[in-house]
């Protein structure tokens, strides 16, 4: 099982530790689930996620290489700017979901899920043999990533960089100084608040985590990280997205790019644009328990026209959530529907997503 | 780990008192963290010892709720609809989910036994 430069950090804190992704993470600290999520929602928390996978590709060609590689458009970002972007195989199934932030104006990282790493960095490699002006180069061992979210996370982390944290905006990155070490500071995250992330060399992760400690920042784990994204409706790979969804059944049409030349998976994407998707994901709210990833989703007729993709109990509403996909007629907003949970039929209603949005 | 002596105990976790009261123990609802849901038996079922009658959801995970003796359910913890998290902050006392009549015992622990059994998990 692989470690981060964290992993002994959260053992002799008590952690109660999982596997994820190949590595060794903490599911959640003495608290609970239930607290660490409302301390990121109301104050601030921290989190290791130094399991995620950096590549770096830079180059004259960089652009135009990830353009082809990714749906979205790299090419088209401001330097200091970031997005997100499902990777698609040719056949329009979606390989992982990452974040690519232009850093330099030939540079850019790419940020991908820790399970999906080694197979990511051979399929960028494989494709980059056929452009000249592209280097890659995987830095996800000696690079930790630092996610600092919630509401009070830009005041807490101002204390500890000379960078102008307000004039960072959302999805931008700036490089400085954090406690005097050298990072790459993002106002992104997977929660649905104000965050930040860091991305730190490996060796420098601990003095800013313990710091970080000291000045009162909870600590976070991946359980409280599951259902702040899940609030937010945010996908998760394995879940709301796999080889066998594309990014259009996943409702992320919006990070999929037509006006620009041929990319990964292009040609079957825009048949399936021009058809339309046979499914949709939805957001449900369930009465009478919850709903769990695999369970089956029923029409009032009870037959099978879906299938749950993530569930839990939401902490901020105190009422069970679900993401699902269906059938598409089945997806309109306000539709009735129903989901088999052991021996029992529960009563779900298609809602709006995000289930939760933060105040401005 | 709390495990009161009055008490006796199934290998899957579940305690049961002289009067045929059920919950789960110390021990579970902390392997199982915040508990978020509590699907609860039906009043008047006739269960078997080490039957499936019901579940406990916490945030991450679902677990069975296996009964500890054979018997009638007459009465469900109904406040937990509400207060879920009772099983984790006093599993013994308000934490309680049903209790059984006309009980026969199915292999039970006594604390002591149970104990040992936790060092063995």
């Amino acid at each position: 099982m692989r470690t981060t430069p964290l992993t002994e950090w959260h053992r002799l804190h008590g952690a109660k530790m999982t596997e994820f992704g190949g590595y060794w993470m903490p599911l959640e600290y003495g608290s609970g689930i239930m607290g660490e999520h409302h301390q990121v929602r109301r104050d601030v928390g921290m989190f290791d996620v130094s399991h995620m996978g950096e590549f770096w590709v830079t180059g004259s060609e960089a652009g135009t290489f990830l353009d082809y590689l990714v749906t979205n458009q790299p090419s088209a970002l401001e330097v200091g700017q970031a997005l997100y972007t499902p990777m698609c195989d040719e056949d329009g199934g979606t390989r992982d979901d990452l974040l690519i932030y232009r850093v330099e104006p030939d540079r850019y990282l790419m940020v991908v899920n820790a399970a999906n790493r080694a197979v990511d960095w051979e399929w960028a490699l494989s494709h980059a043999k056929k452009w000249r002006g592209v280097a890659l180069s995987d830095h996800s061992d000696d690079t930790a990533l630092i996610a600092v979210q919630g509401p009070r996370a830009a005041e807490t982390l101002s204390q500890l960089t000379p960078v102008d944290l307000a004039a960072l905006a959302y999805y931008h990155v700036a490089s400085g100084p954090v406690l005097g070490y050298p990072a790459l500071i993002a106002r992104t995250g997977y929660t649905g608040e104000d965050g930040f992330e860091l991305f730190l060399a490996a060796y420098d992760a601990l003095p800013v985590w313990e710091r970080l400690a000291e000045m009162g920042v909870s600590p976070v784990g991946l359980g409280a990280r599951d259902t702040l994204r899940l609030e937010a409706a945010m996908p998760l790979y394995g879940h709301e997205l796999s080889p066998t969804i594309t990014p259009l059944e996943a409702g992320l049409g919006y990070f999929v790019k037509w006006n620009k030349p041929d990319f990964v998976g292009r040609s079957r994407l825009f048949e399936q644009k021009r058809a339309g998707v046979g499914r949709k994901l939805v957001g449900l709210e369930v009465e009478g328990g919850i709903a769990r990833a695999g369970h089956e989703v029923l029409n009032l007729e009870e037959q099978v026209v879906g299938q749950v993709t993530s569930g839990t109990m939401s902490p901020t509403l105190g009422r069970p959530i679900a993401l699902a996909l269906v059938a598409s007629p089945y997806a309109g907003l306000g539709q009735t529907l129903k989901i088999r949970v052991r021996q029992r039929l529960l009563s779900a209603t298609v809602v709006q997503r995000p289930f939760y949005r933060r105040s401005r | 780990m709390n495990v009161p002596e009055d008490l006796q105990y199934t290998v899957e976790h579940e305690w049961i008192n002289a009067d045929g009261r059920v919950g789960i123990t110390d021990y579970a609802q902390d392997a199982l963290g915040d508990v978020v849901f509590v699907e609860l038996p039906e009043i008047g079922r006739e269960v078997e010892a080490g039957e499936a009658v019901g579940a406990i959801e916490s945030v991450k995970s679902v677990s069975d709720l296996y009964s500890p003796a054979a018997g009638r359910v007459v009465r469900v913890n109904q406040e937990l609809q509400d207060h879920p998290e009772w099983v984790n902050q006093d599993p013994y006392g308000a934490g309680w989910i049903f209790e059984l009549e006309e009980v026969v015992p199915g292999p039970l622990l006594s604390a002591h036994e149970y104990l040992k059994h936790l060092e063995g998990e």
